[in-house]
């Protein structure tokens, strides 16, 4: 008997793998990727004659499954109309029976790439800003990422910021998927344990329900990898926002964004208590100029003030 | 706050103030209400003139130039009645009063509120 090499195994894997697209309006150009539920492949939209982006259920899933999750996944990106969300343009089944859906291809970085050849601390901040935008958009439609990550967010060439991946996403005050194709729940079950260690909120490694705060935590783990130590400030609203317990956590992304901003602007930052010596000198620096102006008019009143003294 | 509003305030304290100062002067002493009174009120126009002008022009810079301007002209009218020995103060009013004008203008530039666009 011949065994067959690793990488001959490899290559069959990836022919079987490989999507049928006959039949459909979409000719594919090659493989961009790999993930847990399937591939995404860079395709050619032949009626549109445009570029996008397939995501195909893989074709080892023995069940029904991974197609339900790529569906939901389709759905919840749907309902959610927002330029740092990356838009569902098509959605449908293969003749190989696979399910798949067809998005934006997304030109840039990956988060982890893009943060490295950022010089100041100010750049990594804008970027986590339209992060925040996108996950409290979601949370505002009651929509849960649950896997932020920085190899799930795509930064753009005109700084435009993508949050991806909505795969395990929930979508509060729905339990089940229903039949009229409305948003819904897919799978996770209580006890399910879906996300990426080291941005999963611990309450979600317990595979406890979860809120929106599950989300502050995986911000606050990005924020955390953003900042790299350079600032007390961010390193205390970063921990902050990945306490252990929730309700020590900001209440909501937006507060978690506002003190990101206000950092950002020289205001004060609610999770970092500074001392009136610092606070005072922040001040003074915001107002140089009206310290200089008043200044210069004490000094004038004072001088004239002397010169009539002689 | 309003910007005309916000200015006459500013410019009706610090023209209190600025009046104030008179006291350290021996030989205006004996004046020293008219001069407070006069100050204020000098600082109440060049307050509206400059918050007038903060509305209708978003600009810190012009409007510290504005307000020196204004501050000097003022000033200048001030300086120009002599004290009853005849003798004109010019520096020791219309350098002051210049820097009011931009204390002032710098005021309703950054802490002003610009009107609200009608509906």
């Amino acid at each position: 008997m011949t065994f067959l090499s690793d990488s001959a195994l490899d290559r069959l894997r990836a022919a079987a793998d490989a999507p049928d697209l006959s039949g459909t309006r979409y000719q594919l150009i090659d493989k961009l990727g790999q993930g847990g539920m399937g591939g995404v492949y860079r395709v050619e939209d032949t009626v549109l004659h445009r570029k996008v982006a397939l995501k195909i259920v893989s074709a080892f899933d023995s069940g029904s499954e991974l197609a339900d999750r790529l569906l939901h996944e389709a759905r919840v990106i749907a309902q959610l109309e927002h330029p740092g969300i990356v838009p569902v343009h098509d959605v449908g089944t293969l003749p190989d029976g696979r399910v798949f859906y067809a998005m934006k291809l997304v030109q840039g970085q990956r988060l982890d790439h893009h943060v490295a050849g950022l010089e100041t601390l100010a750049e990594r901040l804008r970027v986590f800003g339209k992060i925040c935008e996108a996950v409290s958009f979601a949370h505002a439609r009651g929509v849960l990422h649950r896997d932020l990550k920085p190899q799930n967010i795509m930064v753009g060439p005109f700084g435009e910021v993508l949050v991806m991946d909505w795969g395990i996403s929930k979508v509060l005050g729905k339990a089940e998927a229903n039949s009229s194709g409305e948003l819904a729940v897919v799978g996770t079950n209580h006890g399910t344990v879906l996300g990426t260690p080291g941005f999963m909120a611990p309450e979600q490694a317990r595979g406890e329900n979860v809120d929106h705060r599950a989300d502050v935590f995986s911000l606050g783990a990005l924020l955390h990898f953003m900042n790299s130590g350079t600032s007390k400030a961010i390193a205390a609203i970063s921990s902050k926002a990945i306490a252990e317990s929730p309700g020590d956590r900001y209440a909501s992304v937006h507060d978690l964004s506002k003190d990101v901003a206000n950092f950002l602007d020289g205001l004060p930052v609610s999770a970092y208590p500074e001392s009136w010596m610092t606070r005072l000198g922040r001040w003074a620096d915001k107002n140089k100029a009206w310290l200089l102006l008043v200044l210069a008019y004490l000094i004038m009143r004072t001088l004239f003030i002397l010169w009539r003294a002689e | 706050m309003n910007k005309v509003v916000l200015g006459l305030i500013v410019g009706g304290i610090l023209g209190i103030f600025d009046g104030l100062t008179a006291w350290f002067t021996p030989a205006v002493r004996a004046q020293m209400v008219g001069i407070v009174v006069g100050s204020t009120f000098k600082g109440l126009i060049a307050g509206v003139i400059i918050g007038y002008f903060s509305r209708k022009v978003n600009s810190l810079a012009l409007g510290i130039l504005f307000g020196l301007v204004v501050g000097l002209i003022l000033a200048y009218a001030v300086a120009a009645m002599p004290d009853p020995s005849g003798h004109h103060y010019y520096f020791e009013i219309m350098i002051p009063g210049g820097i009011v004008g931009m204390i002032v203008g710098y005021a309703t530039q950054r802490y002003g509120t610009a009107p609200q666009l009608a509906r």
